[in-house]
């Protein structure tokens, strides 16, 4: 085991110089600087742009540049953010509980959906209820996330009144954040009906977020039961006369959770990407609208650091993941 | 899902009656973040919202709901006859706001005022460079810096300015947000505490509203300072509830959930307006569109051939078409409403005929135009690809081939200011302040060629009467001087003068009093809301 886990862990070390590398080069190949798009229509002398690039450490060789980055971070330096002149690690952590909260709500609702509606639709596999779940998982999985965040606001906020329309808890609480969970923060401020409010705000955005992730773990969860059902071993099992909910339970989905636990792990990408769109749909205060914010000032540092830590917050998660599955199973770390 | 539907009415139950315990509180759904609350270091309008239009005064100000210039932590003040001078009088009795974290020993006096501005102006300051990377952008590239050479404290309630020429557009800078007053008290406080950069975090000022918290990106609270020299304001409380989706922060608005949103979204603002809670306000924006010839580059240098493009342009497909109507022709560089725009201007005429006569007449065959688009929508020019081809089209109905060209908006910008610049580009400007000069010199003096001046358009003529009016102090006098200017740039041609796109807010029918302001910030003082 242990050797199975020095095995994983030494191969993040490339990952980790690949996404340094991917990091800052790729928000250097857009045109234009940070000092030029904040000067906007206003413009910037030549001199004040040099010197403010020069302050900034902007006007070393690029590969100079990437190496002291890359010496910076190894101190845990992370950089300054140019818009607003604080390090990054700290806008990034003030900012990054409010994702962590809706992905871990999107990543529950997908789950505790998505894994029976799998197990339904393969023991009814080719009936209709196989057909119209694996129907709806398809439509779900094409819905631009956008789009899909507007209709709802639309029609539960806006037609409806059930649902806020953004925000993460009634502008009539107030408290201090303890945690940057809001869900922990307004059960710890005492007051009362916070938290029933943080969880009304946290619904839809939820329920946007979880959609992509609810139909993948669906398609998986029914190919994977579909599989398993078809071994010899759920076939002893029937002959030796269990109960069909039995054999479903304790023979097959066990074995069919091995790949379905890989997918929810992957599905930690997949949120990232999607909680850009249903942040800036929701005005949610998480790291993805901020991180298109940057990209779009061109703030260099926010963009680099921010995908950096975002990447390495993925690969952590994945090796759990991994290390889970050797656990399940043994096969895998006995290879 | 009854379980659902029990938790959602327990919510909004808790919400309602959690939300009348409160006196009066406006939610402004605020369109961004603030970069932060030192108004001086920073130059976006969201900022200034939420810092200097909130918290601080300034000497003097923009009229509420106006951009003429009136009394406020000055009552008074006097201009030397050479026009070097200006001296303050100031106020008496202003009171500086209380907060968790400072506790005022005394009243605001000149003491303030020389702080305020001596920080920006002097390089020895350690105020100078007290956030890491920031810099006083304001003082530093309008030109006050230049004009600024000192200020001095005459008595406790007496200030004077110094400036090395006589200039009138200094004076238009004083209601400027980077010229809010702080609390000299409170910064030495924080100097001695090696605190320095909660200046920035935690405002204090004497302006209607003192600031409570901010949660970043979510939401920033205020309530009245109840002390303001000009009383305390009607709302209790003010919440920036920050929705960056204009489609969210409309049906946040609609749902009450909002009282006021800055930008709706122009496509939307008829259907707005049919909600009976609603009110849609618009004024005229303080901005212009237009096209920049690059007139050093032949044959475009020549003023018939671009007074021939002008006039095969028509003027009114585009307002449609681009604008949606939602905008005024521009008859000048400058907004109709400022005093220093010629009545006698006009949008010109459209007349194919004429124009291809004209450019037959000047010689020109074959005409080849490069048109740069704007590839991003901005206040003065919501969509430049439609407003190019429109363009296009108009100008090959004359014999014009016209190649549409664009790229990422930095660039864009830095390119499209090079002299040596192929073709006309599509650009704008937001004024920073009511002055004309903020039109008429920053965007077509000699000076400003090779960067905001993209026509590269240096006219002796035109250059001598806009420095003649910076040098002339009486409104009437300056004004003819600059009707003069505007009859050479009519004359010359060198931009084809589009349009000022109107601005448009929307709020709730209990928001009370509330004046959209021309120059685009979004004020509450004065403003009430309905029980």
């Amino acid at each position: 085991m242990l050797r199975f886990l020095l095995k994983r862990l030494a191969l993040l070390i490339p990952t980790f110089i690949g996404v340094t590398i991917v990091a800052f080069f790729f928000i250097r190949i857009l045109p234009g600087d940070p000092v030029q798009v904040l000067a906007g229509e206003r413009g910037v002398s030549p001199e004040r742009h040099a010197e403010v690039l020069r302050q900034l450490g902007f006007d070393l060789p690029l590969w100079q540049q990437y190496f002291n980055y890359l010496g910076d971070i190894f101190r845990g330096d992370f950089g300054t953010s140019f818009a607003s002149k604080r390090p990054v690690i700290y806008e990034f952590f003030s900012r990054f509980p409010a994702t962590v909260e809706l992905s871990l709500c999107a990543i529950i609702l997908a789950t505790v959906l998505g894994v029976p509606a799998g197990i339904v639709a393969a023991v009814n596999r080719g009936k209709w209820i196989d057909q119209a779940t694996m129907g709806t998982a398809l439509v779900g999985y094409s819905m631009p996330i956008f789009w899909w965040g507007l209709l709802l606001i639309i029609f539960f906020s806006g037609y409806l009144h059930w649902t806020p329309v953004s925000g993460r808890i009634a502008l009539s609480y107030y408290f201090k954040p303890v945690t940057g969970f809001m869900l922990i923060d307004s059960l710890l401020s005492g007051q009362k009906g916070a938290f029933l409010s943080a969880l009304h705000y946290l619904i839809l955005p939820t329920v946007v977020l979880a959609t992509i992730p609810l139909a993948v773990i669906a398609r998986q969860t029914r190919s994977a039961m579909l599989e398993v059902l078809g071994e010899d071993y759920v076939r002893t099992a029937r002959a030796k006369g269990l109960p069909p909910r039995r054999v479903v339970a304790l023979h097959a989905l066990r074995n069919a959770l091995i790949p379905v636990v890989t997918t929810i792990g992957l599905q930690v990408g997949v949120l990232m990407a999607g909680a850009i769109l249903t942040e800036t749909v929701f005005s949610w205060p998480g790291i993805g609208k901020w991180m298109i914010e940057s990209v779009n000032k061109r703030d260099y540092f926010v963009v680099q650091s921010g995908l950096l830590l975002i990447a390495l917050i993925i690969m952590t998660v994945n090796l759990i993941v991994d290390v889970l599955y050797a656990v399940i199973n043994p096969r895998i770390r006995h290879q | 899902m009854k379980l659902m539907k029990t938790l959602m009415t327990a919510a909004t139950l808790v919400a309602l009656l959690g939300g009348s315990a409160y006196a009066k509180q406006l939610v402004y759904c605020s369109e961004g973040s603030p970069e932060g609350f030192d108004p001086a270091l920073w130059s976006a309008g969201t900022t200034f919202d939420a810092s200097s239009r909130a918290v601080y005064d300034r000497l003097v100000d923009f009229e509420l709901g106006g951009s003429a210039i009136v009394p406020s932590l000055a009552e008074s003040w006097d201009i030397s006859e050479d026009g070097t001078q200006i001296t303050f009088h100031l106020r008496k009795g202003v009171k500086w706001q209380t907060t968790d974290y400072f506790t005022p020993t005394r009243e605001f006096n000149a003491d303030d005022v020389v702080w305020s501005f001596q920080r920006q102006a002097d390089p020895a300051s350690p105020w100078a460079t007290y956030v890491d990377g920031a810099s006083y952008q304001y003082f530093d590239s309008t030109g006050f810096k230049a004009a600024f050479k000192s200020v001095e404290k005459v008595d406790d309630y007496t200030v004077k300015f110094t400036f090395n020429s006589a200039d009138s557009t200094v004076f238009v800078n004083f209601p400027m947000d980077f010229l809010s007053i702080g609390s000299a008290e409170y910064a030495a406080q924080l100097e001695a505490a090696g605190n320095m950069g909660q200046f920035n975090t935690l405002p204090v000022g004497t302006g209607g509203f003192q600031y409570v918290d901010y949660q970043t990106d979510t939401v920033i609270r205020y309530k009245a300072h109840p002390d303001h020299w000009s009383g305390k304001e009607k709302i209790d409380d003010l919440i920036f509830a920050i929705t960056k989706e204009p489609a969210a922060a409309q049906e946040a608005l609609k749902a009450g959930q909002c009282d006021v949103i800055p930008y709706p979204i122009p496509g939307d603002v008829d259907a707005l307006s049919q909600d009976p809670n609603i009110v849609v306000s618009q004024t005229p924006g303080e901005n212009v569109g237009f096209i920049a010839y690059n007139t050093q580059q032949a044959p475009f240098d020549k003023k018939e051939v671009r007074q021939a493009l002008n006039m095969a342009v028509n003027k009114e497909a585009i307002l449609e078409g681009v604008y949606a109507g939602k905008a005024q022709l521009a008859i000048n560089p400058l907004p109709a409403s400022s005093w220093a725009s010629d009545p006698a201007g006009t949008i010109g005429t459209y007349d194919p005929e004429a124009a291809k006569k004209m450019l037959a007449d000047a010689g020109v065959e074959n005409l080849s135009l490069k048109l740069w688009w704007m590839p991003v929508a901005r206040p003065y020019n919501p969509n430049g690809k439609r407003m190019g081809e429109l363009l296009q089209a108009d100008w090959s109905a004359i014999g014009v081939n016209v190649e549409l060209v664009s790229m990422d908006w930095p660039v864009y910008l830095e390119e499209s200011s090079k002299v040596d610049r192929d073709g006309a580009v599509m650009i704008g400007w937001g004024a920073d302040n009511a002055d004309p000069d903020n039109f008429l010199g920053v965007l077509l003096s000699c000076a400003a060629v090779g960067s905001n001046n993209r026509a590269q358009w240096c006219n002796e003529d035109y250059d001598a009467l806009i420095q003649k009016a910076k040098g002339t102090f009486d409104q009437a006098e300056r004004a003819a001087i600059y009707f003069e200017a505007e009859k050479i740039f009519h004359e010359e041609a060198p931009w084809l003068l589009l349009a000022h796109s109107n601005q448009y807010l929307a709020h709730s029918k209990r928001v009370l009093n509330f004046k959209q302001d021309p120059l685009g910030f979004h004020r509450f003082d004065g403003v009430d809301v309905a029980e």
